[in-house]
C-alpha cells in the first residue's frame, strides 16, 4: 500500500521518512511543501491535515499520521516482513523506543541548531551543548556496541532507531558541530550512508569513494 | 578601503512573500527592515533610513551615498511568467564565493548528481566568455550540458543551453533552456547579502514558464540544489576568494570564474575577496 508524504526537502524530520522508505523499496507519492518561505504548514488546507502545523505528514487512506517517530514506526511495521526494521521482541523494541526518544532530543538540539544556521529560526539556548551531550552517549554506546560485534544502536541490523537517530547526526556538519570527535559515530554514519538504496540528502553526499570499481556496488 | 566600494550598491536584505520585520546583517552594518506588504523600511541601530527598491521580490537597500542603479532583469515583466521568490539560505562563505559557485558547470554532476548533471557525462564543453564593456557585466554564453532534470518541468534527461550573466559582484543570472517553451529563456537568478566578508545569505529567485508545477515543487527544487552547494562553500578554503592568478591554477572548465575574478578586480569590489597571495 502506498501512501503520501507531505514533503519538506530542507527538513531533517521528512528527510528520516524518506530514507526509510527508500531502503524499503517504497515509493510515496510527495506533496511538497513550501515551509519556506511561504510558511505552507500554517495554511489552512494543511493544517486541515495536521492542526499542529508540524511535518511530515503521511497520508494512506484514511489512515494520517504526523511526525517522524510515528511515520517510521508505521512504516517498518506494515511494510517490512522480515520485523528486523522494527524488532517484535519486547526488549529491543523497547530499546528502539528509548532511541527514538533520543532523537527527537537530538531534533530539538542539533536539529534546531540546524535550522539556525540555515534559516534563522533561533535555537534555544543551551542547544549546542546539549547536542554536545548527546553525541557523546551515542559515540560511547555505539563504541560498546561495536566491541559487542554490534554495528547498530539497538542488535546486529539496522533499525528504525538508527534511521530516526542518523538524520541529525548525518547533518551536524550544517551546524557547524564536526563529528571529529567522535569516531564510532563518524563509522556508524559511513555503515549507514552505504546500506543499498542509502538515500542522500543536501547536506548528506553520496559516498562516492566506496563504489566498488569492478562492480559497481557499494 | 573594499567596503567603501561595496557600500554604493544595492543588495537584498528581506523577500516580499510575507509581511514582517526581520533584524539582519549587511556589509557588518546591523539593520532592522520591515516589510507591510505595500512598503518596505531598513533602519540601523542609530536609526538612520536607507534608501529602499522593492526589486525582482526583494526588498533592496544601499548604504552608501552614490548607489549604482540597481541591474535590469527585463523577463521580471514578461506576462506569462512565474515568478518564484526561493527563500534565504545563510552560507559561512565570501559572498563572492556564492556567486562564483552559481557560475561554475563543472560540479554539476559531483554535487547535483541526478539533477543537473551525471556521471560519466561530465565534460564541459568549450564555450565563450567576455566582459560585455558596454554594460559592464560578464557573460558567459554557448554553454552546454546533459542535465538528467534540468527543471521541476523537464520530463527526462536533455541537453541544455546555458547564458551566465554577472551585473552586480554580488548577483548572478542565469538564462537556460526552457523545456516546455524551447524558444524562451527560463531565468534563475542568485541575489547575495554580504553579511560580513566571510558570511553571506543567498536569495535565490526565478522567472519561469511552467505550467504543470505547483509553486511549492518550484521552490523546493531550487532549495534543494542551492543546500547541496552550502556545505561545499563552507569548506572551500581561503574563506575569501582570492583574485591574485598565482593563487589558484584555473582550468579550461573555470573560464567564467577567471573572467568574474579579473572583472571585480578591476572594478575595485574586492569586498570578501583576497587581492594579494598571503
Amino acid at each position: 500500500m502506498t501512501f503520501t508524504l507531505y514533503n519538506d526537502v530542507l527538513d531533517a524530520e521528512c528527510y528520516k521518512v524518506r530514507l526509510l522508505a527508500a531502503l524499503l523499496g517504497l515509493s510515496p507519492r510527495i506533496a511538497a511543501v513550501e515551509a519556506h518561505p511561504g510558511a505552507g504548514h500554517r495554511a489552512a488546507d494543511f493544517l486541515a491535515l495536521n492542526p499542529a502545523g508540524t511535518l511530515p505528514v503521511a497520508a494512506a487512506g484514511d489512515l494520517v499520521l504526523s511526525g517522524a517517530p510515528a511515520i517510521l514506526v508505521w512504516m517498518a511495521a506494515a511494510h517490512d516482513v522480515t520485523d528486523r526494521w522494527y524488532p517484535r521482541d519486547p526488549g529491543p523494541m523497547a530499546q528502539v523506543q528509548a532511541w527514538l526518544e533520543t532523537a527527537s532530543a537530538l531534533a530539538a538540539t542539533a536539529g534546531a541548531l540546524r535550522r539556525e544556521a540555515l534559516l534563522e529560526h533561533p535555537a534555544p539556548s543551551g542547544a549546542a551543548q546539549s547536542a554536545e551531550a548527546l553525541l557523546r552517549r551515542m559515540e560511547l554506546h555505539l563504541l560498546l556496541q561495536g566491541m559487542g560485534g554490534r554495528g547498530w544502536l539497538v542488535g546486529t541490523h539496522p533499525t528504525v532507531a538508527d534511521i530516526a537517530c542518523f538524520a541529525d547526526v548525518a547533518l551536524a556538519p550544517d551546524a557547524g558541530i564536526a563529528l571529529d570527535p567522535y569516531p564510532a559515530l563518524h563509522a556508524w554514519t559511513l555503515r549507514l550512508r552505504a546500506l543499498p538504496d542509502f538515500l542522500e540528502m543536501p547536506g548528506i553526499a553520496p559516498l562516492h569513494a566506496l563504489v566498488d570499481p569492478l562492480t559497481g556496488h557499494r | 578601503m573594499s567596503r567603501d566600494h561595496a557600500v554604493n550598491d544595492w543588495y537584498p536584505v528581506a523577500d516580499t512573500v510575507r509581511p514582517g520585520a526581520r533584524a539582519t546583517r549587511l556589509l557588518d552594518t546591523d539593520l532592522q527592515v520591515a516589510w507591510d506588504g505595500a512598503a518596505a523600511a531598513v533602519t540601523d541601530a542609530a536609526g538612520t533610513a536607507h534608501p529602499v527598491q522593492i526589486r525582482y521580490g526583494h526588498v533592496w537597500t544601499c548604504l552608501g551615498a552614490a548607489p549604482r542603479a540597481l541591474f535590469e532583469i527585463s523577463e521580471a515583466e514578461e506576462p506569462g511568467r512565474r515568478l518564484v521568490p526561493c527563500g534565504r539560505v545563510r552560507v559561512r562563505c565570501s559572498p563572492l564565493r556564492a556567486v562564483e559557485n552559481f557560475l561554475d558547470i563543472a560540479h554539476f554532476p559531483f554535487v547535483h548528481k541526478g539533477i543537473l548533471g551525471a556521471e560519466p557525462q561530465t565534460e564541459v564543453f568549450p564555450y565563450a566568455v567576455k566582459i560585455r564593456e558596454e554594460v559592464d557585466e560578464v557573460w558567459a554564453t554557448q554553454v552546454r550540458f546533459h542535465q538528467p532534470q534540468a527543471a521541476k518541468s523537464a520530463g527526462g534527461a536533455t541537453e541544455i543551453r546555458y547564458e551566465y550573466r554577472v551585473p552586480h559582484p554580488m548577483a548572478a543570472v542565469l538564462y537556460k533552456t526552457c523545456p516546455p517553451r524551447p524558444e524562451a529563456w527560463d531565468v534563475i537568478a542568485i541575489f547575495v547579502q554580504p553579511v560580513s566578508e566571510t558570511e553571506c545569505i543567498a536569495w535565490p529567485w526565478m522567472a519561469l514558464y511552467d505550467d504543470e508545477s505547483s509553486h511549492a515543487e518550484m521552490v523546493q527544487f531550487q532549495q534543494e540544489i542551492f543546500v547541496q552547494d552550502r556545505s561545499i562553500l563552507e569548506n572551500q578554503l581561503p574563506v575569501r576568494l582570492p583574485l591574485d592568478p598565482r593563487m589558484e591554477i584555473p582550468t579550461r572548465a573555470d573560464l567564467t570564474s577567471i573572467a568574474y575574478r579579473r572583472w571585480l578586480k578591476r572594478r575595485g569590489a574586492t569586498y570578501g575577496a583576497m587581492t594579494e597571495a598571503q
